[in-house]
Parts: structure tokens; C-alpha cells; sequence
């Protein structure tokens, strides 16, 4: 039963012209009829080989020779991934990317869904709110790292003001940006605070399909506000917060901007102080084109994805489990 | 009915709490652009003082008028602008005629030829870098505003392609039967029918495509090595690097290039809180 109405749902989602469904009878009936079809997608697909699929394919192969830009590349086999698993500091870059990104997809999630039930309730001014919360999302990675750039300045920034002058907190202004055990936390806060308006947006449109009655329905069995969180909207938010853990994930592992620019800046070099703030990226980044080393960089850029992508079958692996649990 | 009642006004404390978490929490998002725009309006001297001045002593507009002229970010603007547009046109129609031969019809090759666009749009970017680099070296595509345009381009083109052909799999059948009996043909069928139907979708995707063109940076830095050919994101990072106190003057040229982004998104917000999820969604 329940396949049938499967595949009825696949036919109806792909409608077919009728000239095109009958047109399979003579070849060349059929070849005239699929000629504009494929004239539709050569320009298309033509970028996409030359600039993706063929880029892809060359650097896997590159991936395995020794290559930089002023010689030849010549086979070394599985030398670039062995030396990548043996690379202190690739290991160091992946341990940081990982706290970076557990720290932002948390903050970004709790944060986001504050948000969301915050502006799911039926305030004054709540478009308003939206725009505010989404603005750093529109704004680019450039001008938000250099913002945060000033804001964490050791001596005068705003975050030393508050926290010595106003709240007392600490007694001296710290370098934020220059101290080993802060800069990578400092720049995770910058990736919370870009983040949330978006993954606010997502969780609003998952509680729009939370109906009001459900929640009508439990008061009136005398479930209180922490109670109808976790029994209805929790639940019912499951897929939405699965999307979100994925989707964020990826994008703390691509966290490369803020670094670059912050990093550079406040200590002047990539990923600095002492490779504090290397993440796999950067590291990727300098490998390729500071030490032009493109062979060990292709290597390291299918290591990465490769993680990205199991972490994120993980994840959904995970996700799955909890829903039939 | 009236229990319904009861429990709505007993939610309405609750609101109350709601929005005054709903203002402090604004002001942190919005903190930092309060003081980046109060500093573009301060004078050297007054940029790092402490305390910070939401209101600046004695605000000016020198800072704008220098970026503009003396640092060149009229030239940058103008790079930037020509950039985007380009490859936002490119990566548009390009992707809905991707879109829309996917969405609307069969044949051979079909599944295959989408999976692959699709796998292709999970790739991290990093990971096309390195080669794309070495193509646009071989074909004197580095230090040139082509190689950015047609990158942008493919940049784009997956996921424009993901979403618009969820618009156009969602119109009526009925509609297109109607234009082959006419005998319009797939081309007119597309140009006549499809396209007007999927403003929306391609209002939504030309914003998507414009804003991720207007702020990238990684491949413009990577390639661009003249500064006349600067886009705003590199030009913006050069010039603090070059004046690391001039706040005043970084967040001028800054909001310069923060302003059509604010614009579009005010005049379109609907667009951009809720489109891609009807097209991802439906995708």
C-alpha cells in the first residue's frame, strides 16, 4: 500500500510532455525531440566540466605526486597522505578545527533557537527583529572579521572596556587576538554571532509547522512552558535541528575568512599566535600557496572533505537513531 | 472556548518577557555596526578612545570622501559591480535552463548528469581551489576579472540550479500540455511559459547569486595580484593592512560596500528569510 502511493508520488513529481512520452516510437522522431532538451543543458554542463568535474578529477590525480608550480609534478604514490597523517602540525590544525567548529554549531544552535521562540511568540515589532537578527548574516566575512578585529584591540577595544571598566571582570585588558590560549575561542565567538540570525530563520520556519492546537492541547492537560518545550516543540523540530547540525558543521569546517583576516592581522601571520588559530583550512591554505606545495595541498583538501563528509553521515546516522528511538 | 481564552492571556506575561529578552538581545547583534558606523564618522584622534562614544565629538565626512577619492574605492566599487553582474546574469541563466530541462523532462543521461551537479555542490570549496587555480593559470585567467566572473559563475550555478528547478516542477502540467499542443516547443515552451512563472524563483536566485559574488574573497585574493583590479571584499583588507589605525577610514570604505548589500536586503527580506527554503524545501 504504502509503496504504491510511493511511487505514484515519484510519477506525479516528474511530469513528462506528451509529445516527449510518445515520442520514443521512431528514433529519429525521438532524436529531434531530444535535441533541444540537450541544447538546453550543454552551456550549462560545458562550465560545470571544465571548471568543476575536470578540476576535481585532475587534482585527485595531482593529489598523488610531488607538485608544485615551478616543476613538473612527478608520482610519489600515497606519500602526500602518509605525510599528512604524520604532520604534527595538520594534526594540530584538525584538533582546533574540530573545538571550533563543536563550539560555533553549539552556540549557533541554542542561540539560534532562542531566537526563534523568542520571535515565534507574538511580539511587537517582530519583523524588525528579524532584520536585526539577520544582518550580520547578509554583512560579508571581510568587513565582520575586521569589525571584530577593533572590537577585540588589545589595549582600547570595546570588549577590554566592558570587561575591566565596566564590569570589573578582569583587572588589565587582554590581546584577545595575540594570546594563544584566546584567539581561536575569540574568533568562534565572531562565527556564533554571524550565524544565528540564519539558523534562526531555519528553526522559524520549522516552529511555523508546529501547530498552535498542540500546544493548546498540552496546556489544557497542564503542561507548563518547560514541558511543552520538550514534549512538542523539541520533538516536533527534530528534522529541522538535524538539517541545521549538518549544514553547520560543514560550514565550521570551511570557517577560513575570519581567520585569515583576523589572524593576519593581530599577529601577523595566517593562523597565528603560534598556529593557535590554524585550522585545516589555513593550514591547507599556506601548504598550497605560501610553500606553493600543491601536491601535499590536494591531498590535504580530499583528507578534509573526506572528514566532512563522514562526520556529516554520521551525523545523519545519528539523527536517525534518536527519531526511531 | 473561554479555557482557550484563559490560556492565551495567561501567555501574555510570557510575551512581555519575550520581547525585552527580544531588545537586549538585538542590541548585541547590533553593537558592533553601531560602533563600526559611529567610528566611520570620527576623526583619527578620536578613534580609539575609551570609552567608546556611540556618538562621535565631532563626526565628519572626510573619512568617506578620502576612501572614495584618495584610496581609490571608486574604482573598487565599479570592479565589484561589473563583477557580480556578470557572472550573477551568467550563473542565472544558465542554471534555469539546467533547471528547468531537469525539472520538466526526461532523457537519457538525466539522473546521472544531476547527481553529479549535485555532488559536486557538496565538494568544499578548498578542495576546487587548487585546481581551478592551475586552469585559470594555463589559461591567463589569474590577475584578470574574466577568470573572477566565469568562477563566480560556476560557483553559483549548482545551487541555483537545486533550487529553481523546484519552482519549475511545481507548476501545473496542465499549463504545458496546453503550450505543446501549440506546438511551442521546448525552447518556446521555456522562454514563453516557464520563465515568466518562475519570477520568484529566479528573483531569489539573482540575489543569492549577487550577494555571494559581491562578498568573496578567497579566489580574488588568491588571483588578483594588480591592485587596479582589486574587488571591494580584497580592497577593504588591503587598506587596513596598510593603515592598521585608520579605523575611520576601513569602516568608511567598509560601509561603502555594505550599503547596495543593506539595500537589497531591506527592499527584499522576504526573499531572503523564506525563498530558499521554499526551494530547498520542494528541491
Amino acid at each position: 500500500m504504502e509503496r504504491g502511493g510511493r511511487a505514484l508520488a515519484i510519477r506525479r513529481r516528474r511530469p513528462l510532455l506528451p509529445a516527449v512520452r510518445a515520442a520514443g516510437r521512431a528514433p529519429r522522431v525521438r532524436l529531434r525531440r531530444l535535441l533541444p532538451i540537450y541544447g538546453l543543458l550543454l552551456p550549462g554542463l560545458l562550465l560545470y566540466g571544465v571548471w568543476v568535474a575536470l578540476p576535481l578529477i585532475n587534482s585527485f590525480v595531482l593529489s598523488f605526486t610531488d607538485w608544485s608550480l615551478t616543476k613538473p609534478a612527478t608520482p610519489v604514490g600515497l606519500d602526500n597522505y602518509q605525510r599528512a597523517l604524520s604532520d604534527p602540525l595538520f594534526w594540530r590544525s584538525f584538533t582546533a578545527t574540530i573545538g571550533y567548529t563543536a563550539v560555533t554549531v553549539a552556540g549557533q544552535l541554542l542561540l539560534g533557537l532562542g531566537a526563534a521562540l523568542l520571535l515565534n511568540e507574538r511580539i511587537p515589532a517582530r519583523s524588525v527583529f528579524r532584520l536585526v537578527y539577520y544582518l550580520p548574516v547578509v554583512t560579508s566575512w571581510v568587513i565582520v572579521s575586521l569589525v571584530f578585529l577593533f572590537l577585540y584591540n588589545g589595549q582600547t577595544g570595546a570588549v577590554n572596556w566592558l570587561l575591566v571598566d565596566v564590569l570589573g571582570v578582569l583587572d588589565k585588558p587582554v590581546a584577545w587576538l595575540a594570546e594563544p590560549s584566546t584567539a581561536l575561542w575569540a574568533i568562534a565567538i565572531l562565527g556564533i554571532w554571524k550565524g544565528i540570525g540564519w539558523t534562526m530563520v531555519v528553526f522559524l520556519a520549522g516552529l511555523q509547522g508546529v501547530p498552535d492546537e498542540l500546544y493548546e492541547a498540552a496546556s489544557m492537560d497542564g503542561a507548563g512552558i518547560g514541558a511543552r518545550f520538550r514534549h512538542v516543540t523539541l520533538p516536533l523540530l527534530q528534522p529541522t535541528t538535524t538539517f541545521l547540525l549538518v549544514v553547520l558543521t560543514i560550514g565550521g569546517f570551511n570557517a577560513f575568512i575570519s581567520i585569515f583576516v583576523m589572524s593576519s592581522a593581530a599577529t601577523g601571520t595566517i593562523g597565528g599566535p603560534l598556529n593557535a588559530t590554524d585550522t585545516v583550512l589555513t593550514y591547507l591554505w599556506k601548504q598550497s600557496f605560501a610553500q606553493l606545495d600543491l601536491g601535499y595541498g590536494a591531498a590535504l583538501s580530499f583528507l578534509v572533505a573526506m572528514v566532512v563528509g563522514l562526520v556529516s553521515l554520521v551525523e545523519l546516522r545519528f539523527a536517525r537513531g534518536m527519531t526511531t528511538a | 472556548m473561554t479555557a482557550l481564552a484563559a490560556i492565551r492571556r495567561r501567555r501574555r506575561p510570557t510575551r512581555t518577557l519575550a520581547f525585552l529578552l527580544a531588545v537586549a538581545f538585538g542590541l548585541v547583534m547590533l553593537i558592533p555596526f553601531a560602533l563600526m558606523v559611529s567610528t566611520s564618522f570620527k576623526t583619527h584622534a578620536y578613534v580609539l578612545e575609551v570609552p567608546p562614544q556611540l556618538i562621535p565629538t565631532a563626526p565628519t565626512l572626510d573619512n568617506y570622501v578620502d576612501a572614495w577619492t584618495s584610496a581609490d574605492f571608486g574604482r573598487y566599487f565599479l570592479n565589484s559591480v561589473l563583477v557580480a553582474s556578470a557572472s550573477t546574469a551568467i550563473a542565472v541563466s544558465l542554471s534555469a535552463m539546467l533547471a528547468f530541462a531537469f525539472a520538466r523532462y526526461r532523457f537519457p543521461g538525466r539522473t546521472l548528469l544531476f547527481g553529479a551537479l549535485l555532488f559536486t555542490m557538496m565538494v568544499p570549496g578548498m578542495v576546487l581551489l587548487i585546481p581551478q587555480f592551475v586552469l585559470a593559470k594555463d589559461l591567463g585567467l589569474l590577475n584578470s576579472l574574466v577568470g573572477l566572473v566565469v568562477v563566480y559563475a560556476v560557483m553559483n550555478l549548482g545551487l541555483n540550479t537545486f533550487l529553481l528547478r523546484g519552482f519549475f516542477a511545481t507548476m501545473p502540467q496542465e499549463i504545458f500540455d496546453a503550450a505543446d499542443v501549440d506546438g511551442a516547443g521546448v525552447w518556446g515552451t521555456f522562454r514563453l511559459i516557464a520563465l515568466p512563472l518562475a519570477k520568484p524563483g529566479l528573483a531569489t536566485v539573482t540575489l543569492f547569486s549577487f550577494l555571494a559574488a559581491w562578498d568573496e574573497f578567497t579566489w580574488a585574493i588568491v588571483t588578483l595580484s594588480d591592485q587596479k583590479l582589486y574587488t571591494l571584499p580584497v580592497a577593504i583588507r588591503a587598506f587596513q593592512r596598510a593603515q592598521a589605525t585608520e579605523w575611520g577610514l576601513v569602516f568608511a570604505a567598509s560601509l561603502i560596500a555594505l550599503v547596495p548589500v543593506l539595500c537589497l536586503f531591506v527592499l527584499l527580506q522576504r526573499q531572503f528569510v523564506s525563498g530558499a527554503f521554499v526551494g530547498a524545501a520542494k528541491g
